[in-house]
């Protein structure tokens, strides 16, 4: 195991609390609003962590650089569904919690 | 490391039964779908497992994304009823579907152990090079077994058809909510969509890839840009454009298929030295029906010939 090896590994491993917290408010959160806010945030932190980890690890830019497209292209997915889930709910009449 | 790979392996099955399971019984519609959307992606990463890349490809676009999206259309367009549909209370049908998938799953596995053991890839790999493409994949769609890959597009077409002729498409084809993220997501991505599946065409002649996988990411662009309030500009009151992009596929194999008979070759051989061109035009041909029989499915029924104004809405 080189250098790029442990620090991709540390990186991906990193991210699997963001995941887990991700998944815990899922499961855990009172409505819609506040479930999509626990995920639609640190999956995406938890990804770029994975993505970063293994383009380190692999240790080649075309590599590396498609690991970034993916996640970048996973921003603007979870963005927008994040956003058309909470307006649909909204339209729906769905109030939120403590409101 | 092998240890950890086989408790992969075990959990992938394991979630694969437990969403087939899901997708069939738990009661309501929506989490059904759900369970068979999630299904399709865990399918496409089994395949990746099972070292068959091109299927991963289409299973993860066909079988999860644009079916996905025909049946979440479909579920949106049925009148909202009570959330439990029919759940699986009846202990009787557990005796008889039981046993049954056992039965089955007992066949299933006696007819695996009996397949011929190297299969037909060594016949395939040394007849690759007259194929003219280097992926033994599309080597076998486009042109050894050229006439199965005929029959798969006519079957498209066939659906198509099928839809048009029960009626025009449902109104409205689009959510009713106005939101500012819809079309500009649409607006981003669908040059992604157009790029990919150029991609993926192009990738088919030397590594996975093909007609079915960028027909299928072309076609899911396209539901998209509908989603997002785009209105197509094939538009005419003889569907024109449509009839002939539908048609493409199906025209350009058979017109190949008959036309090699011209250049003095059996029916479906093609001359060696064009067998290239010949397999990058046919992916070609299928991509774009492909992608025009996945939005036509999606639109659940023949477009109005106009879809501007007062025509749309009827």
């Amino acid at each position: 195991m080189s250098l790029n090896h442990w620090l991709g590994a540390l990186l991906v491993i990193a991210g699997m609390p963001f995941f887990f917290l991700g998944m815990l408010g899922l499961l855990r959160f009172p409505d819609a609003y506040t479930r999509l806010h626990a995920l639609a945030k640190s999956d995406n932190v938890a990804l770029g962590l994975v993505c970063l980890g293994l383009a380190v690890y692999s240790g080649s830019l075309i590599t590396a650089l498609k690991l970034l497209l993916i996640w970048l292209l996973m921003l603007v997915a979870s963005a927008a569904g994040a956003s058309l889930i909470g307006r649909t709910a909204l339209a729906r009449g769905i109030k939120p919690w403590g409101v | 490391m092998g240890a950890l790979v086989l408790v992969f392996d075990g959990l992938l099955a394991a979630a694969l039964i437990w969403l087939a399971w899901q997708a069939t019984h738990t009661p309501g519609l929506f989490r059904a779908v759900i369970s068979f959307i999630i299904f399709g992606l865990l399918m496409a990463l089994a395949w990746v497992r099972l070292e068959a890349p091109d299927i991963a490809l289409a299973e993860a676009a066909i079988g999860a994304g644009a079916t996905g999206a025909l049946l979440l259309s479909a579920l949106g367009r049925l009148a909202v009823t009570d959330e439990a549909g029919t759940p699986w209370q009846e202990r009787g049908d557990l005796y008889f579907w039981v046993p049954a998938g056992l039965a089955l799953l007992g066949l299933l596995t006696l007819a695996a152990w009996q397949l011929p053991s190297p299969g037909l890839g060594e016949e395939v790999q040394a007849s690759l090079a007259e194929s003219g493409v280097e992926n033994p994949v599309t080597a076998v769609l486009l042109n050894f077994r050229a006439f199965d890959t005929l029959l798969e597009i006519g079957v498209l077409l066939l659906a198509t058809v099928a839809i048009w002729s029960l009626g025009r498409m449902p109104v409205p084809g689009v959510p009713a909510m106005t939101s500012p993220v819809l079309p500009a997501l649409g607006r981003v991505l669908f040059p992604m969509f157009a790029l990919v599946s150029v991609y993926l065409l192009w990738r088919g002649s030397h590594a996975p890839g093909g007609a079915f996988s960028a027909g299928a990411v072309m076609g899911a662009g396209g539901i998209l840009t509908i989603l997002a309030g785009a209105q197509p500009w094939l538009t005419g009151s003889a569907y024109g454009p449509w009839r002939i992009l539908l048609s493409l596929g199906l025209a350009a194999m058979l017109g190949v298929a008959l036309g090699v008979i011209a250049l003095g070759q059996p029916f479906f051989a093609y001359p060696t030295d064009l067998a290239g061109p010949i397999v990058l035009l046919l992916e070609l041909a299928a991509g774009l029906s492909i992608a025009m029989s996945l939005v036509a499915l999606y639109l659940a029924g023949q477009p109005p010939a106009s879809w501007n104004g007062e025509s749309m809405r009827r």
